[in-house]
């Protein structure tokens, strides 16, 4: 049944998506990732449901107004008829029982797809902390000493286990065809689990709008092969600059990053601390009614 | 220090948008304001409109002041349209701090100041018609209602002249929106036009409420109101339970930004969460304040076009109801990202899908008056129709977002966006086209051009597909919400789609004042002397259009469902009216000027604490506090319309329906 119900779902989403699928190799409905690929499959089969209701119920509408239109003779006029016990059970039982049927999958799905339940997998996760700042993504990897800007690098077939927060306000932590997003709120975490089961590049952005530089704010999730991810740690670990208090201060000043950082050696307990000290001090935005600067480069 | 914060830099000198924007603006209200004086139209306007407390002018104003604002809103629709189109790879027109600020007043107005007038207008001036009563229960109130409605519409554009709108979004979530983050006027113009227009609000939930519950005809038994007063009803309960969590929300957040308060900072215990919790707790019931008159509208459109009771009146109640009440249980469905666990956003999840029941049960009962109907296809039934059609759609959408996990990689993308538009535009402006050209004729006693209304149909329901079909692509491309640029070339030509689809929309808008300028004009050709152009139900249709000042010259004596029709049916197989009644003097309320001058210091006493005016604050508020003690120590309330004067409009009135049961007459 569950087939059967998939490929119904499948072939409705085709037919009332028209092109979409055929011009969109990015997106949610092209996942890379079993948390994604078990998403896009709960929503074909909830559209396809539905639709068996919807379509039938679309179809009835214009075929009532047009048969029952005042010039046709044909149509029996029924002036006082406005109750049917036999009706009223049907209208009622038709989408009780397709909520009966969806609450069913909400229920199940929610707890099979929250975001803090770690994904099975033989091979041990990647940890990696995320902060969202003004207007751009630190990736932290606590147990690797290193930290990048507005790029994730990932071994694919491990699962990522996510810790994430913001060294500012609210944004959605979101890589569409990995699958689940979720909010980073400052002071304190949320979680979130994620498999990439194909290498490539897979962008990823915030879908909570964030301020000026928010449309700047994405970021690209490359997703390589286990020894290719052991040799990017190799060569970046001890590279290049230094994640420590002053160098996240200097994060903190609200920009655009255009270009991808990589932090070769990470102070620990950084994150911990960015989590306990949410971003204080004067505002360093621009006063009313006049753009600030804030859209040229981070002066970080 | 005298001004507060406010100085020349407020001014948008160096912006050249909002500068032609606000100059052209400026002149055009002066433009109107000078053509008043020459026409020396000042006394009628103060005397009929202003001052007015009768229900039906104080529910045309509200829906002029929502059509005024939909053009506002609609203006910064295409704005933000014509951005997306362009901006691939490139800044657009608008640089991000002016396009944030216009999605942003986008949705307040569209919500705040367009849907809720149009809706609390046709309630005020459908409900006392429909129940058999004189006016609301409390007329004075009900002008108080309007101009702070007005108070909060002109604050709102006032910050398109001076200083800066909200960038935060519609529901200007912190910690964005507090001080540390958005330190400019922009979010105070946000809260206070809507803290003020939401006091406004309340009051005309309470209005409403008590007005159905102790004003209605003798006879008119709660199971005999039309389900339009139902829907009324569900929605004003929902106005009264929902409204103060907004205002106390708003006042919170207020508190933080003025007082150095933490309720909603990052800092020192504050927590953003909680606004977040509290916003939603009001804005989900919202949607339902907007939909269910949209539901009572369509509720009467479809049985009198059909010529046919409505079918399942009883259901249709349950429904209402059963809406108004878990309409409260599923606010959490607008944040399952946040976090909550999987117990929690199930529960959410099944609770939203539960309000789906009555609402599929409500399409189901007009799919079953039109059953067996005899259907004219009148304008309003055309928005009925298209309603029909168009809400199923985004019914769906809403349900499939109702699944976690499906929220999980739609929430806040293009995908939610078409959902709101294909409810709120399919649902709630239908709706409220439909009852604007349904009730038309009873509020100025003419019809409007059918050809034109057609137009603006077609234009509209087409729009809306060409617009939004392709949002719901966007969102599944992973497209989210509000962004002023984008670097994804696969997006672009939806986008562009989409815009063209915004023309349309434009189009139908156009023809809209085409067919109130050109209806307006031809009046004499389509005047309704009986009062009951549509073969109406309900008692609306038993008064003259315009009905007189006090409705009914004799409180109707109803007897079962659909009051007027079984009148109607009994005269026209007698072949004559009832008996003359009895007439009698009638007591009714003295017109007031206390809504607009307090609505006046209202806007005083908001601009000032905007900008941080403090001596203004105090003047404004006295103002408002002296116009109530000075309505409060009035010796006058009401005039008398003399018995006889009610007899002889009654026998015109009478006299001009005989047609009606004697349809040879009418050759």
């Amino acid at each position: 049944m569950h087939t059967t119900t998939e490929r119904m779902g499948r072939a409705l989403t085709l037919v009332a998506g028209g092109m979409v699928l055929a011009s969109c190799n990015e997106g949610v409905l092209s996942p890379k990732g079993p948390i994604g690929q078990a998403e896009q499959t709960i929503l074909f089969n909830a559209t396809a449901i539905m639709l068996a209701v919807i379509i039938p119920v679309i179809a009835l509408t214009l075929t009532f107004a047009w048969w029952f239109r005042a010039s046709n003779k044909r149509a029996r006029y029924q002036p006082d008829w406005e109750y049917s016990g036999r009706i009223e059970m049907i209208v009622w039982s038709i989408p009780a029982l397709v909520v009966l049927f969806l609450g069913g999958i909400a229920w199940i799905s929610s707890h099979d797809l929250d975001p803090y339940k770690p994904v099975q997998s033989q091979v041990s996760p990647v940890e990696v902390n995320v902060v969202s700042l003004d207007w751009k993504w630190l990736f932290i990897y606590p147990d690797k000493s290193i930290a990048s800007i507005n790029e994730l690098t990932v071994p694919v077939g491990t699962p990522i286990h996510f810790h994430l927060t913001s060294g500012t306000v609210m944004n959605s932590f979101f890589v569409p065809q990995l699958g689940s997003q979720i909010y980073t709120m400052a002071g304190m975490t949320s979680e979130l689990n994620l498999l990439a089961d194909t290498p490539g590049v897979y962008r990823g952005l915030s879908a909570q709008f964030s301020g000026d530089g928010f449309s700047d704010m994405h970021f690209n999730v490359k997703v390589v092969t286990a020894s290719d991810f052991a040799a990017w740690l190799a060569k970046v670990r001890g590279s290049g600059e230094k994640l420590d208090d002053v160098a996240y201060q200097k994060l903190l000043l609200p920009g655009i990053e255009p270009n991808v950082r990589i932090y070769g050696t990470v102070d620990p307990g950084i994150f911990e601390s960015i989590l306990l000290q949410p971003a204080e001090g004067v505002s360093p935005y621009g006063a009313p009614g006049r753009p600030p600067h804030l859209l040229s480069k981070s002066e970080s | 220090m005298l001004l507060g914060k406010l100085s020349l830099d407020a001014l948008p000198l160096h912006e050249p948008i909002p500068l032609i924007t606000s100059i052209v603006l400026v002149l055009g209200i002066l433009g109107i304001l000078a053509w008043i004086t020459a026409k020396g139209s000042w006394p009628y306007l103060w005397n009929e409109w202003i001052t007015s407390v009768d229900h039906k002018r104080i529910g045309v104003m509200y829906f002029m002041l929502g059509f005024v604002m939909l053009l506002r809103g609609f203006s910064d629709a295409i704005m933000m349209r014509a951005q997306q189109a362009l901006a691939y790879n490139a800044p657009g027109y608008l640089p991000p701090e002016h396009y944030d600020q216009i999605f942003s007043a986008h949705g307040s107005i569209m919500i705040f100041f367009v849907a809720m007038p149009f809706m609390i207008g046709l309630m005020n001036f459908v409900v006392p018609l429909q129940i058999g009563a004189r006016d609301v229960a409390f007329p004075t109130f009900n002008s108080v209602s309007l101009w702070l409605t007005a108070t909060g519409v002109l604050l709102a554009n006032v910050s398109l002249a001076v200083g800066e709108f909200a960038r935060t979004g519609w529901l200007a979530y912190p910690p964005l929106s507090e001080l540390k983050f958005s330190p400019g006027v922009g979010v105070d113009y946000y809260l206070w036009s809507l803290q003020l227009s939401g006091i406004g609000t309340l009051m005309s939930g309470i209005n409403l409420v008590t007005t159905i519950l102790k004003m209605r005809a003798p006879g008119m038994s709660y199971t005999r109101m039309p389900v339009f007063c139902w829907t009324a009803l569900a929605s004003n309960l929902l106005i009264v339970a929902a409204f103060p969590i907004l205002t106390a929300t708003f006042a919170m957040l207020l508190l933080d930004r003025y007082l150095g308060f933490h309720f909603f900072t990052n800092n020192f215990g504050g927590n953003p969460m909680m606004y977040i919790n509290l916003i939603w707790a009001w804005g989900h019931p919202e949607v339902y304040i907007l939909i269910l008159p949209a539901f009572g509208v369509f509720s009467e459109v479809i049985s009198t076009f059909s010529g046919k009771p409505l079918f399942g009146y009883r259901s249709m109640v349950a429904a209402t109801m059963a809406i108004c009440i878990l309409s409260f249980m599923v606010w959490l469905h607008h944040f399952f990202t946040m976090g909550a666990g999987a117990d929690v956003n199930g529960f959410f999840g099944i609770m939203t899908m539960i309000i789906a029941v009555p609402t599929g049960v409500k399409v189901f009962n007009w799919l079953f008056t039109m059953y067996g109907g005899r259907i004219r296809f009148e304008v309003p039934i055309l928005w009925a129709i298209g309603f029909m059609v168009t809400f199923v759609i985004g019914g769906m959408t809403g349900v499939l977002m109702a699944v976690p996990p499906v929220d999980f990689v739609l929430h806040n993308s293009l995908f939610l966006i078409a959902h709101f538009h294909n409810v709120v535009i399919g649902g709630v402006v239908f709706g409220a086209f439909a009852g604007y050209t349904y009730w038309f004729p009873k509020a100025f006693g003419f019809r409007l051009h059918e050809g034109l209304g057609k137009a603006a149909f077609w234009f509209w329901l087409i729009g809306f597909y060409v617009a939004f079909m392709p949002l719901y692509v966007l969102g599944l491309m992973g497209m989210t919400r509000r962004m002023q640029h984008y670097d994804v070339a696969d997006w672009q030509p939806w986008l562009i789609v989409a815009a063209c689809g915004a023309v349309l929309i434009l189009c139908g808008i156009i023809c809209h004042i085409a067919q109130l300028v050109v209806s307006i004009r031809t009046r004499a050709q389509r005047m309704d002397d009986t009062g009951d152009p549509w073969d109406g139900r309900t008692l609306e249709w038993s008064t003259t259009s315009p009905p007189p000042a006090f409705n009914f010259a004799v409180v109707p004596d109803v007897r079962g469902e659909e009051a007027y029709w079984g009148a109607k049916r009994k005269a026209i197989q007698a072949g004559r009216l009832a008996e003359e009644p009895k007439y009698e003097a009638i007591e009714m309320p003295r017109n007031s000027p206390t809504g607009f001058v307090a609505a006046f210091f209202a806007t005083i006493t908001g601009f000032a604490l905007i900008w941080h005016i403090w001596w203004m604050v105090l003047m404004g508020l006295f103002g408002a506090f002296a116009t109530f003690v000075a309505f409060a120590w009035r010796d006058v309330e009401e005039f008398e319309v003399p018995a006889e004067e009610v007899a002889r409009m009654d026998r015109e009135r009478r006299q001009a329906r005989l047609v009606i049961v004697n349809p040879e007459l009418r050759a």
